[in-house]
């Protein structure tokens, strides 16, 4: 199916207002010898046909698994409206706003996105967000190298293996130090953690609650950091935030987290988005887009992107990040999701997700030779010995329809008999009663 | 119009959740809970609906408004491609990385490794990488190949050559990858200056950065000599496929001599750009490059079934979460299936008819400072109108008053007022008529009555922002 309009007269007519004779005059500035030599592609279909392959393939996937899976993409209730106001096409169709007055609409709404990440976090000021939890990590990462100019990072290795990877693949071609502190009893290890914190340190990385569910208590290690002169960076997991301490009040520098849990679907990974938020003298070291409130010629308030000096498209190669657009529509998701829950919505989700998870806790615990690995305080995730190792029993659970938890082993070698099992709000008492079931069955 | 939080009223909600179906868990300690509240707003639905459909209304769109934005191909976004992103919306991406969990989603991983089969095909490549975010992760993670490829072969390289035409995400990508930048001067034809690039080019030079078409939308017929200069010291060299729109079917950066590019697809392919993002920006590379790929890489068995490759030791690395912008993909995919061979080649036929036809019927009210056929866009001047004090940002704002988004002002940077017009192959003679005749009112008003244009616009709920106040200021939160 083809969406150009132009009829074949109509062509004719502005080729000859061009003052050529085919549309192939039009592409004689290309040498014929720099022609394509392949362009080996399946016919056209129409919109009905590729739907149905797209059902096809759809369904040559599992479907209604259970998820006891978290690992970074969290199972959450999405609103219906959520999907019904983002997919206005006055948002889903626009581009960046860089012409204020006819981009009021995304302007307002990023910056009641960045105003509902600095109330989560208490933090000062947010960007319009950015790719995903792991970007942000290692963006906010590279903020502690450009503030502090030292070169030395110490991250925990309770942090997301998949985000510690990024950090390590965007800081593999400059000169950093990165020194990984191994979590203890899927805790941060915090005697090692405060020993590696030096003068030449820049950042200091944790995530809360961690990979493995752990909620980590950050103001002593701030204080550390801060006593280094080094930036404490703290990701989380924004819905545990409806309960949690907020970064900014125990001294975290900088807040970064994934916002998928916030009204974006799983999607297989992606778009979600990622959020940074920091102090306000921090501001010019921030990546990405900022939308400013101002005034027009009449002091009506209005919206526009601001501070673009630090930015690729003026700065070039001197720019605070290579960043040029943000995830602006999964953002503006984020903003409805939160919008419609507000604030004691929140606080309920949360409490909601602790509450299965500690249910969950209890039952599994329960089932002879399994046990929890470590004893701090979780969230809606926990690490769990079992008596053999993991792997294996995940995958029989899964051929029941169960995905029971995220083996360790491949992430933390010696876990080979853990697993991180999650649970959302959206896992039923019944659903919770069957994994504990199918888990003494397999074990 | 008031902020969301303006309207909220203490005690009110939006949303009920289900009932909690089992015990309360006994409370964490204080220290660990939030002591002051998060203060989101408290709205009924109502409140949201109608807060966010009245912000929408105060957009312009590609479904309501021609928005012929150079450089970010605003095509229009056919509804199927949300249809078949719906889906393919509720599958976990840790599923494929548990034990056994390949087999539970093959439709997932069939489709990414089919959209890199596609796209190495429609770009004349090895092998693509779908993981990365948006066209400027895309270049970042070419730049990192290209460190890769280099260190791997014991290159001592320093410099990544640039055209001053480039998009600034260009250098930025490569300086995140700690390589200095050389840019090179743009010659009166309109592309990089051959004599500055012979001069720039030596065995420091890790890569060569180009837009082709360039970003005045111009075809640079020196561009295989580029290449193979350029790898005649072992440099390699990137296409940025934010221009692929204009020449499907036509050239393949593969086989004119790239080595890494990047493609768009919420340009090229039909995905929306969603108000600035989500963007997806594969990047595809020669076998040279394939073992450097960011890990997690799909790969085809013998079996024709799909698997997970996360054990490639020569590998960059990871550079997203999982395995990128998925649900664009999904559009992406949809939409080069449905267009098919002829369909992407008439695409790319038909954007570079419009252009040349908006160009023909407006250079004799604007400098076309670069004077030839132009492929997907043209970039013109307002240096003519500048003589009665009128900017391209005035133009630009006069056109919001007559419905239309702007076209891209002030880039590139190398012309001077420029006015940058893409109107890509999904708009009819008729829109484009409309649109070329109030051009040409605005440059009838410049001479005759360029206050119009200075106090436009008027027809939006605000009038020209203060920007400086903004700035210093930096108020980009709601306080209380």
């Amino acid at each position: 199916m083809s969406y150009c309009p132009n009829t074949p007269a109509e062509q004719q007519e502005m080729l000859a207002a061009i003052g050529v004779k085919s549309i192939d005059d039009l592409f004689a500035p290309i040498p014929q010898q720099l022609r394509a030599r392949s362009f080996d592609l399946p016919a056209g279909m129409s919109e009905f046909e590729m739907l149905a392959k797209m059902t096809a393939l759809a369904g040559s996937n599992a479907q209604g698994l259970v998820h006891f899976i978290g690992g970074g993409a969290y199972d959450h209730l999405i609103p219906t409206a959520v999907d019904h106001l983002a997919n206005r096409a006055e948002f889903y169709t626009a581009y960046t706003p860089y012409q204020p007055e006819c981009s009021q609409g995304t302007l307002q709404a990023l910056f009641e996105y960045q105003t509902a990440i600095c109330r989560l976090t208490g933090m000062e000021v947010s960007n319009a967000s950015l790719y995903d939890g792991g970007t942000a990590l290692a963006e906010a990462a590279l903020m502690t190298l450009r503030i502090t100019g030292r070169n030395r990072l110490v991250v925990d290795g309770g942090v997301n293996p998949f985000h510690r990877q990024i950090l390590e693949t965007y800081l593999e071609d400059i000169d950093v130090e990165i020194v990984t502190i191994a979590p203890r009893d899927a805790a941060c290890d915090r005697a090692a953690l405060l020993g590696a914190i030096n003068d030449r340190t820049a950042g200091v990385l944790l995530q809360t609650p961690n990979f493995f569910g752990t909620i980590e208590e950050l103001t002593e290690i701030a204080a550390a950091a801060h006593a280094a002169g080094a930036l404490l960076v703290a990701s989380t997991y924004p819905v545990a935030l409806g309960m949690l301490a907020a970064p900014a009040t125990m001294g975290a520098d900088i807040a970064v987290g994934d916002g998928q849990s916030l009204g974006n679907p799983l999607s297989f990974g992606g778009p979600a988005f990622g959020y940074i938020a920091t102090t306000k003298k921090y501001i010019r070291n921030l990546p990405g887009r900022i939308i400013g409130e101002t005034v027009d010629r009449e002091g009506r308030r209005g919206f526009v992107l601001t501070l673009q000096a630090r930015e690729q498209h003026i700065k070039r190669h001197k720019a605070t990040s290579n960043i040029c657009s943000n995830q602006s529509l999964c953002a503006l998701r984020g903003l409805i999701f939160l919008s419609l829950l507000g604030k004691e919505g929140l606080a309920e989700m949360a409490r909601l997700n602790r509450n299965k998870a500690e249910y969950a806790k209890g039952l599994l615990t329960k089932i002879a030779g399994v046990s929890l690995v470590g004893s701090g305080p979780t969230f809606n995730e926990f690490a769990l010995r079992l008596p053999k190792p993991a792997a294996p029993i995940v995958e029989t659970l899964l051929q029941k329809g169960i995905a029971a938890g995220v083996p360790l082993g491949e992430y933390y070698p010696g876990m080979e008999n853990c697993l991180v099992v999650t649970v959302t709000e959206k896992r039923s008492r019944e659903e919770i009663n069957l994994l504990a079931k199918e888990l003494e069955v397999a074990l | 119009m008031k902020l969301i939080y303006e309207q909220s009223v203490a005690g009110r909600r939006g949303t009920q959740l289900p009932a909690c179906d089992v015990p309360n868990a006994a409370p964490l300690a204080a220290a660990l809970c939030r002591s002051e509240s998060s203060a989101l707003p408290e709205m009924s639905e109502l409140d949201v609906v109608r807060h966010f459909t009245r912000l929408s209304r105060r957009n312009y769109s590609v479904d309501t408004n021609f928005y012929p934005l150079g450089s970010c191909t605003m095509k229009y976004n056919s509804k199927g491609l949300e249809a078949a992103a719906d889906l393919m919306a509720p599958y976990h991406p840790m599923t494929p990385l548990l034990p056994g969990g390949e087999a539970l989603a093959q439709g997932c991983l069939g489709m990414l490794h089919g959209l890199g089969s596609l796209l190495s095909e429609i770009t004349g490549m090895d092998e693509v990488t779908t993981q990365p975010l948006a066209g400027a992760h895309g270049e970042m993670t070419g730049m990192l190949l290209v460190a890769a490829y280099h260190r791997a072969k014991g290159n001592r390289k320093k410099y990544v050559i640039v055209p001053d035409s480039s998009h600034g995400t260009n250098p930025a990508s490569a300086a995140m990858v700690g390589y200095e930048i050389i840019t090179i001067p743009t010659a009166p034809y309109g592309d990089m200056d051959m004599e500055a690039f012979r001069a720039a080019l030596n065995d420091e030079t890790a890569a060569v950065m180009m837009t082709c078409p360039n970003t005045l939308g111009l075809f640079n017929p020196h561009v295989k000599e580029i290449c193979d200069l350029a790898h005649g010291v072992d440099a390699l060299v990137y296409y940025d496929g934010a221009n692929l729109n204009a020449i499907m079917g036509k050239v393949r950066p593969g086989d004119v001599g790239f080595d890494v590019i990047h493609v768009n697809l919420h340009k090229t392919f039909g995905t929306p750009h969603g108000s600035g993002g989500p963007g997806s920006g594969p990047v595809g590379v020669k076998s040279s490059l394939v073992p450097f790929l960011p890990n997690p890489r799909i790969v085809r068995k013998g079996d024709g079934s799909f698997a997970i490759d996360r054990d490639n030791p020569r590998s960059i690395g990871r550079t997203a979460n999982f395995f990128g912008n998925f649900g664009v993909m999904a559009k992406a995919y949809a939409y080069i299936i449905q267009q098919g061979k002829e369909g992407l080649i008439r695409v790319s036929e038909q954007a570079v008819l419009n252009a040349n036809y908006i160009m023909s019927q407006l250079k004799a009210y604007y400098d076309l400072p670069y004077d030839q056929t132009c492929m997907h866009e043209c970039v013109f001047s307002a240096s003519r109108q500048l003589k009665h004090d009128v900017h391209a940002i005035d133009i630009a704002k006069y056109l919001i008053d007559q419905g239309y988004h702007p076209p891209t002002v002030y880039f590139p940077l190398i012309v001077k007022e420029a006015i940058m017009i893409e109107p890509t192959e999904t708009e009819s003679k008729a829109t484009l008529d409309a649109f070329i005749e109030t051009m040409i009112e605005a440059a009838k008003l410049a001479e005759s009555n360029p206050e119009i244009l200075k106090a436009a616009p008027v027809t939006m709920p605000i009038s020209r922002l203060d920007e400086t106040k903004a700035a210093r200021e930096q108020n980009v939160c709601c306080i209380g």
